[in-house]
């Protein structure tokens, strides 16, 4: 029975599909399926300025969601995630302005550089574990605004570069607001099926172990530094699609938008949401936008510390992140419910592959 | 009961007739006003790296205060929205699409920074929202044709550096000049500005120019070079450190140009001292604003008003800080735009009554230095005067300049 229901936790498709069939297919996908219609819908019942809100709060959540895969899969701390998505808004920017390439074409290179950029920065980043890793990243999103400064005949230097302002496809009748949204939205979901599919197989399970006991992991035959740096890749790559993303959007882009803080952000949103979710990255980019607004309106005077104490209360409440800690108790009242990742307990370890 | 009803109908009727011509007397509005209150919108990083201009916003808010206390404008009260940005364009986005969709200001007013300003340019005036008095330099805000509802306040680096320009031609007309600039839009500002200001003579007068860049350790090889060239005049058009580092190697290698010193390098604190203040003297620069540590000023009343105010605000420790006297002056270019759109607050007529600015004297700036505008020039202070640095402090000279 217990080796069932372990089964069923790795491979829950393999299960449903092969014990129950159609039905329960059907059951397994209603609800996100509602989900969806309903995230798809939202926009056209709140005013464009929260649309342009949430539209902020998913690519966050893109970003976010490439950080767990790193820091909450694999177990490599990064505060340098900024500078990958500085990287892809740049690269979007660059392309858009000086090449005139369309908006929707400038993701794709933004998430190939990203993910090369990646994996480069991850071969190095091999010899350095837990906090040394950590100071190294942060090295890197301390010197992003300022090498955006030296490259300013790509980059603009201090006064950046204006985008022009992306027009919805006529004959849809719907808003530049809306339509941005729209096409966010589908980013995202195609990058939480992605996530899900990469994490929930072989892959998952490799980086997963990794994390959890690098020298059992290696032992097993799993190549660490193979996966490590996939983990970086795959991780900056979906940053770097957040980051092209966040230059459509805002229509702008400069040094000064992706300093220091932007990369501890992400890394808050990250570990208030579940680090090692999925779901989570959505959380994550609700706190990221919502919470400094909500801190100001409480205090003029110190709202950083008000986003501290909220901070503080959320890691209370809540230690394992909002979808982390609920995760696990939404299951029980759903069977079949994606949202987390494979635990890290000791009843799992030793049988992730 | 005929006759009373027949009364009462007639005394309504007149009512409706007396509140319908009441209403239209009462004034126009455009979003964010009404007869009872004028909303503006206001972005500035009152934390992060940026945050020392973080007082800029502390003494707008603080000065309507003053104007709210004192019965608002004609009769209406300035409701002030100010939010922390960071100094992150993209927050500054956020916040101004939130002031303007939600909150419903009639106006954006002295935001700033010149990424965050950039970053809401094009949003602000594609919704026809006034972007008045903004708190940065760059040449390219003055740019009515393409950008109608954006206004400037600073004066320009090209005004200034035309300033120079026309100094030059009348004392020094056989100058050769050198020109340090930083390898950016601002630096380029002043080179163009200077070009511009010498006209036909630019050619043959700028004889070497050297750019840095802001990672660069020193400017000392362009010093040398500039000197090499034969140079007897140098602009300077460098931030705090380059500028202490250009005065101290000109006078290390003992060259003696006349130097022009760019405002945005000329703090007596951050560039005067460090390089070493015997080494500066004779350095010519300009000024458009009261030095509120220049001991001249302290014993005018004006001067003695902003300190009332400043204390009163509880803002007595930036009594030093120049900003604080920017700020002051800008809001008081603002209260004096909404004074004269009278009851007629649509942001259309905002942007008429900003672009008519005529001769407007505020308290703070330079005795002579006066504010206008058209609907062709959205730069209301072109004028400065010229300074000259006696070893301690800096000292004015000659006449108030027009830059244009």
């Amino acid at each position: 029975m217990i080796v069932r229901k372990d089964f069923a936790y790795v491979f829950p498709e393999k299960l449903a599909v092969g014990s129950v069939g159609f039905a329960s297919a059907v059951r397994r996908w209603i609800g996100p399926l509602v989900l969806i219609v309903i995230a798809a819908a939202l926009p056209f019942a709140i005013s464009n300025y929260h649309v342009f809100e949430l539209t902020l709060v998913m690519i966050y959540a893109i970003a976010v969601l490439g950080l767990n895969i790193l820091t909450g899969y694999n177990g490599q701390i990064s505060l340098g995630h900024g500078g990958f998505f500085a990287a892809g808004a740049y690269t979007a920017a660059i392309l858009l302005h000086r090449y005139g390439v369309p908006y929707w074409a400038t993701v794709p290179p933004a998430a190939l550089i990203c993910f090369a950029l990646g994996v480069l920065f991850g071969l190095p980043a091999l010899r350095f574990e837990g906090p040394y890793l950590a100071l190294v990243t942060l090295a890197m999103a301390v010197a992003t605004p300022q090498l955006l400064k030296y490259f300013d005949n790509w980059t603009g230097g201090q006064q950046g570069i204006n985008l022009p302002k992306v027009q919805p496809p006529p004959g849809l009748g719907i808003d530049r607001d809306r339509w941005l949204y729209l096409v966010v939205l589908v980013v995202l979901l195609v990058a939480m099926r992605v996530a899900a599919n990469l994490l929930n197989g072989r892959t998952g399970r490799a980086f997963v172990a990794i994390r959890d006991h690098p020298i059992a992991a290696a032992a097993m035959g799993i190549n660490t530094a193979r996966y490590k740096t996939l983990a970086f890749g795959t991780s900056t790559m979906f940053t770097g699609i957040a980051g092209a993303l966040s230059a459509i959007v805002i229509s702008f882009v400069a040094p000064e938008s992706f300093t220091l803080f932007l990369s501890l952000s992400f890394l808050v949103g990250s570990a208030v949401g579940g680090i090692a979710t999925i779901g989570g990255a959505i959380v994550g980019g609700l706190f990221i936008v919502f919470v400094p607004n909500f801190a100001n309106d409480i205090s003029d005077a110190a709202p950083w510390a008000i986003y501290g104490l909220a901070m503080l209360l959320f890691m209370y409440v809540m230690p394992r992140g909002v979808v982390g800690s609920l995760g696990p108790w939404l299951a029980r009242l759903t069977p079949k419910n994606q949202l987390t990742a494979p635990k890290s307990d000791d009843e799992h370890r030793g049988r992730l592959l | 009961m005929t006759v009373k009803l027949m009364t009462a109908t007639g005394l309504s009727a007149a009512g409706l007739i007396l509140s319908v011509a009441l209403a239209c007397a009462a004034g126009q509005y455009g979003p964010g006003a009404s007869d009872t209150e004028i909303k503006i919108g206001n972005t500035v990083p009152y934390s992060g790296p940026a945050s020392s201009y973080g007082v800029n916003g502390k003494v707008d808010a603080a000065y309507f205060a003053m104007i709210n206390e004192q019965g608002g404008i004609n009769g209406r009260k300035i409701n002030f929205i100010s939010r922390d940005d960071s100094y992150s364009p993209p927050k500054t986005v956020e916040l101004v699409r939130q002031m303007v969709e939600q909150d419903q200001v009639l106006l954006i007013f002295h935001s700033l920074g010149t990424p965050p300003n950039m970053a809401i340019h094009g949003y602000l005036n594609d919704n026809k929202v006034p972007q008045l008095f903004i708190a940065t330099g760059a040449d390219q805000w003055n740019d009515p044709k393409h950008f109608p509802w954006t206004m400037m306040w600073l004066p320009s680096y090209g005004a200034e550096a035309h300033i120079y320009a026309h100094y030059i031609l009348k004392n020094l007309p056989n100058a050769k000049i050198g020109v340090l600039y930083q390898n950016d839009d601002y630096g380029k500002d002043y080179l163009n500005g200077l070009r511009d200001g010498l006209g036909d003579k630019a050619g043959k007068m700028i004889v070497a120019t050297q750019s840095y860049e802001t990672s660069d350790p020193t400017v000392d090889s362009q010093i040398v070079a500039l000197q090499g060239s034969g140079a007897d005049v140098l602009l300077t058009a460098a931030i705090p450190k380059f500028a202490a580092q250009a005065i101290r190697k000109v006078y290390d290698i003992g060259w003696k140009p006349v130097h022009f010193l760019n405002t945005v390098g000329n703090s007596v604190g951050t560039v005067m001292k460090p390089a070493g203040l015997e080494k500066g003297a004779d350095i010519i620069s300009t000024a458009f604003a009261k030095d509120p540590t220049d001991p001249q000023w302290q014993s005018t009343s004006e001067y003695k008003d902003w300190v009332a105010f400043m204390n009163k605000a509880g803002l007595s420790a930036n009594t030093t800080d120049i900003q604080t006297v920017f700020a002051y002056s800008a809001a008081q270019t603002m209260v004096a735009v909404l004074k004269a759109c009278g009851d007629n607050l649509t942001r259309e007529n905002v942007m008429r009554q900003a672009a008519s600015l005529h001769a407007l004297q505020l308290p703070m700036l330079l005795p002579g230095i006066t504010l206008s505008t058209g609907p062709d020039d959205f730069s209301p202070i072109k004028q400065m005067q010229l300074e000259k640095f006696n070893g301690t402090i800096w000292k004015l000279f000659g006449e108030v300049m027009s830059g244009t």
